[in-house]
């Protein structure tokens, strides 16, 4: 199978690898997927708690070049974003920009999965309820 | 020079030898007969030409050429000898003994006779791959009729202990089948030194081309025979119907020629580039080899790089090296390689392996390369890894919850 354009530059030269303090308290970790099925995602946000806007946001993935690239899209994407905002991230969104092949798309499941974990962990943090989402489809 | 991409998928097929296709072209355009032509030139020099390659073949593995069924490929012969077994010795029994790490043209035609009414055991391996001999005598019963275990594994190079297997199946009356595929060619196989009655093998993985290849059926000691599953003309001697595929089966021979002249050179060779191969790239962290290692093919790798997937590691340098993966991602199934599952390896363990198989044709400057481009893809991929940092952190992955899929 061939990868898009974009998955190769994301491979290559992917966007805010790293790892965020996930003590403090202004920082939301997602962590997803599963060694077994051969993907794990994990990714970071910080939040301004004045503002709700996303300041940094960081991502380390252990999966196929898909899955890498749409956890380093989604990183970019998050970044100047407000929370709110940032929960409007659809999958199907990272697909299209990405071009995806049907058997990718449970690696941008996974991407959003990831944002909305790390967004529910850093309200739960910061004294919010936590969002309920309905079961991811794919997998 | 090196030259780009390298090819070091030799266990899914090899490219052809030069050699080959110069005996071959002939066979397409001059002389085009039908072997079972009997009445003129034309079919004459086919059959002489299908004649001399089937000596051909059969000296490789030690057999007599009458012992060559020609087939279209190892596929075939697989079917051929497993289903043609199970009808032709119905009135023995119906019980097979096969195992879990087999070739799927193995295992699903062992399914299909399950639907026929067959018994089927699958045996299961030792975290070597290797089958546990008192455990397959304790497997056979009156109602045994063979034993079908490969020569060699084409994920891990695993070689079966063959004679002591045709040994125990000898002593209780049971048949050897063996799919030695990735053996015939690369190392010393020989039907009566290894007590094997039937065994199936094919050109393409012995640098010959595609399309062709061969069920060797024991004549003597004791005479087997097989169920015809093709239909129509009658050739090779009944059991395979259809028109000899001539230029294939000329090839083939030259290719098992070439083989049995060049093995022992090529040999001392190829494995010395795989141990360097191996041994470099088990400088990493956490890299394991999967399968034994004592008895293996001299050509093939297959290593683990914990804590990173296969595809994606795959992605690092696919386009100027042809590997493939254990890893499932690969294919729609999501499920890693059963091989490699079946030796004990986790799920993460066999998301993260890459299976290189070299070939007569691989140079020192290409293992070379792979090496660099391999431990450089690991490293950052280990960097952009969650798990490795983890693990770096003394994490027990096993406890944490991952999310179910
Ligand atoms: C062990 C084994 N058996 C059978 C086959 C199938 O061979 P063929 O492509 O000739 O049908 C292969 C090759 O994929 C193999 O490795
Ligand atoms: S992570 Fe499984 S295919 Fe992308």
């Amino acid at each position: 199978m061939a990868y898009s354009e974009k998955v190769i530059d994301h491979y290559q030269n992917p966007k805010n690898v790293g790892t965020l303090d996930k003590s403090s308290k202004n920082v939301g970790t997602g962590l997803v997927g599963a060694p077994e099925c051969g993907d794990v995602m994990r990714l970071q946000i910080e939040v301004n708690s004045e503002t709700g806007m996303i300041t940094d946001a960081k991502f380390k993935t252990f999966g196929c070049g898909s899955a890498i690239a749409s956890s380093s899209l989604a990183t970019e994407w998050l970044k100047g974003k407000s929370v709110d905002e940032a929960l409007k991230i659809d999958n199907m969104t990272i697909v299209e920009e990405l071009n995806l092949p049907p058997v990718k798309i449970h690696c941008s499941v996974l991407a959003e999965d990831a944002i909305k974990a790390a967004i529910n962990d850093y309200r739960e943090k910061n004294g919010l309820e936590k969002i309920t989402f309905a079961e991811s489809v794919v997998h | 020079m090196l030259k780009l991409p390298i090819y070091l998928d030799n266990n899914a097929t090899t490219p052809m030898d030069p050699r080959v296709l110069e005996a071959m072209t002939p066979y397409f355009l001059n002389h085009f007969g039908n072997a079972a032509s009997r009445n003129h030139s034309f079919g004459w020099q086919a059959e002489e030409a299908v004649d001399y390659a089937r000596e051909q073949v059969a000296k490789l593995i030690g057999a007599d050429p009458k012992e060559i069924i020609f087939t279209s490929g190892a596929t075939e012969a697989d079917n051929l000898a497993l289903k043609g077994v199970f009808e032709m010795y119905a009135s023995k029994g119906n019980h097979i003994i096969t195992a879990t790490t087999e070739h799927k043209a193995v295992l699903d035609s062992c399914k299909h006779i399950e639907k026929m009414g067959g018994e089927v055991t699958y045996m299961s391996v030792t975290a070597e791959g290797l089958i546990d001999l008192a455990e397959l005598e304790a497997t056979i019963k009156p109602t045994t009729i063979a034993i079908a275990i490969m020569y060699a594994n084409n994920e891990t190079g695993t070689v079966m202990p063959m004679k002591e297997i045709s040994a125990i199946a000898r002593k209780h009356g049971v048949l050897v089948f063996t799919d030695a595929t990735q053996a015939v060619g690369k190392i010393p196989v020989d039907v009566n030194k290894d007590g094997i009655d039937l065994m199936a093998f094919t050109a393409h993985k012995m640098y010959g081309p595609k399309g062709v290849g061969a069920l060797y059926v024991r004549r003597k000691n004791p005479r087997v025979k097989v169920t015809a599953q093709m239909d129509g003309g009658g050739h090779e001697r009944g059991m395979r119907s259809g028109t000899l595929n001539v230029p294939g089966i000329v090839g083939f021979g030259k290719a098992c020629e070439i083989c049995m002249m060049e093995m022992e050179s090529d040999t001392a060779r190829i494995s010395k580039l795989r141990d360097k191969l191996e041994v470099a790239l088990l400088q990493l962290e956490e890299a394991y080899v999967n399968g034994s290692r004592t008895s293996r093919l001299p050509h093939v790798a297959n290593i683990s790089f914990k804590h990173v997937e296969g595809e994606g590691l795959l992605m690092g340098f696919n386009k100027n090296i042809a590997l493939s993966s254990g890893s499932a991602c690969t294919s729609a199934s999501l499920e890693p390689s059963y091989v490699l599952k079946a030796l004990g390896l986790g799920d993460d363990l066999a998301h993260s392996s890459l299976r290189f198989g070299l070939s007569r044709f691989t140079t020192e400057e290409e293992i070379d390369y792979t090496i660099k481009a391999i431990s450089e893809t690991v490293l950052k991929l280990r960097e952009m890894s969650p798990l490795w940092e983890m693990y770096k952190e003394g994490i027990d992955l096993n406890s944490i919850q991952w999310a179910a899929h």
